[in-house]
């Protein structure tokens, strides 16, 4: 496999340009820079909210330096709070070029766009000089999530995707997977997967604050629908969920924007630390996605059962597909048909290989089916973690 | 089409992988088991005796304890599985 080399010696599967607009005024003049260049490795991020946050700011900084980004335009309307200067010296450092585009100091907005479109132009001639090296399942890191799950998903993509986790553990890669609140009732099994005892208690810890903020919503995370799918209890539900995390050992607990830099499995802990301040962790699953490529990962691995269509921003998405109906009916957006587990009685392992295969050529350039449709959704919103701080001490 | 998906060797339950009626059979380690009710899609059966207070075992692991005897080719939901999970807060 080949990958990108960039200058802070982080290696990526795409040679992207981001522009990121740091605050919604700044929003459609960002759009309109992106939305003139027919190509696809313009991609479109930024932050809405005007009032600072630590957590949006972590974000921002680590999605603009991600091993999947060449350089970056940054742009501001000029009195918003994000702290536009702080963030250019960081992208700066890491070796990538970067611009700061003021919407208010630049003559409003089309003069804004029409700068803009010449900084991306002179970034585009300047990605075409980065050295492509070799990419090796050592530089790989992987993380997945469901969506749009149904009865299928716990027997068929889940259980797939863990035993392409297995398989990429084993030669080398980082993987992730997340959402305590889908997995309420597996704690002690995680607890007595965890490399350390210390670790299995920091995973119970997690799992009863996500309990808590979840009740504290008015969110019930077993519904009638599930018994009528056939699931019976919470710990059937949440296994579920977890069967996408394979079987090996959990190494360490990460929150949002860590980044793990040692081969094995993570946990991602996406739940706010203190009382309920912003609403849900997640409002939708573009929020959850956007959390592991800031931690950095290369590729998504979304699990559905009814049909999602996303993709994102930065990493591609491959959408694995439990149930063979729904393959039929949006096989233009699905990249694994893991309902064959059903109508061809294929075996889990079969999936699993299938899917580290995709991963491999999706690295060497193979555009996913979101990749291929332009989708490059992306969410941001706001949170507070106490970063360096363990759940069991909270 | 599989009529039935055990998750792991250690599985007591299958998953139905397709509507059943109440006494059609499927194969089962080379053994016929014959369904004592109808069973839906993605609904569990049992496929060997289950004795009441243990464990139903899915991805070869708990999902809960029988609240009764349960035998080969009956429903396994709610009327027979009880949850051992003890919500956090109450721990």
């Amino acid at each position: 496999m080949k990958g990108y080399l960039r200058k802070d010696g982080r290696k990526g599967i795409r040679n992207i340009i981001v522009v990121a607009y740091l605050v919604e005024c700044a929003h459609h003049v960002a759009r309109q820079i992106v939305s003139g260049f027919a190509d696809q490795d313009i991609h479109l991020v930024g932050f809405s909210g005007c009032a600072p946050n630590d957590y949006a700011y972590k974000m921002m900084q680590n999605l603009c330096t991600h091993p999947n980004v060449g350089a970056v335009l940054l742009v501001s309307l000029g009195c918003e709070n994000f702290n536009r200067t702080q963030l250019a010296k960081y992208i700066s450092e890491s070796g990538r070029p970067v611009k700061k585009l003021v919407i208010q100091e630049n003559g409003g907005t089309l003069s804004s766009v029409k700068r803009g479109k010449s900084v991306v132009k002179t970034f585009k001639s300047e990605l075409n000089n980065v050295e492509r090296v070799d990419f090796e399942m050592s530089d790989l890191v992987v993380g997945t999530i469901c969506g749009g799950s149904d009865a299928t998903s716990g027997f068929t993509a889940n259980p797939s995707i863990g035993k392409a986790f297995d398989q990429l553990v084993a030669k080398g890669a980082i993987c992730m997977f997340e959402e305590p609140g889908e997995l309420i009732g597996c704690e002690h099994l995680m607890a007595e997967r965890a490399e350390n005892e210390a670790l299995g208690k920091e995973l119970v810890a997690c799992i009863k604050k996500a309990d808590n903020y979840y009740k504290a919503m008015g969110h019930d995370s077993f519904s009638e629908g599930n018994a009528v799918g056939g699931l019976t209890t919470i710990e059937e539900k949440s296994l579920g969920a977890y069967s996408k995390s394979g079987s090996l050992p959990i190494q360490a607990l990460i929150r949002p924007g860590e980044i793990p830099t040692a081969s094995g499995l993570y946990f991602m802990d996406v739940v706010p630390d203190g009382p309920p301040l912003w609403g849900f962790p997640n409002i939708n699953d573009n929020a959850e996605i956007v959390e592991m490529i800031a931690s950095g990962c290369h590729i998504i691995l979304f699990s559905t059962g009814r049909g999602s269509v996303v993709g994102s921003a930065i990493s591609p998405v491959i959408k694995v597909c439990g149930n063979p109906k729904t393959y039929e009916n949006l096989s233009g957006d699905m990249d694994i048909n893991s309902g064959k587990i059903i109508t061809e009685g294929a075996s889990l392992n079969a999936l699993g290989d299938e899917i580290v295969a995709l991963i491999t050529a999706v690295v060497d350039g193979k555009k996913t089916k979101s990749e291929q449709l332009g989708h490059q959704e992306f969410s941001l919103g706001y949170k507070y973690f106490q970063y360096g701080k363990k759940n069991c001490d909270l | 089409m599989k009529n039935s998906i055990r998750l792991h060797s250690d599985d007591n339950i299958v998953i139905a992988l397709k509507d059943f009626k109440k006494g059609s059979c499927f194969e089962f380690n080379s053994e016929k088991i014959v369904l004592q009710q109808s069973i839906s899609f993605g609904h569990k059966i049992a496929v060997v005796p289950i004795s009441k207070h243990s464990k139903i075992l899915k991805y070869g692991l708990s999902i809960g304890s029988a609240t009764e005897e349960i035998l080969p080719g009956a429903h396994v939901h709610s009327h027979n599985l009880k949850t051992d999970y003890v919500l956090s807060q109450e721990k």
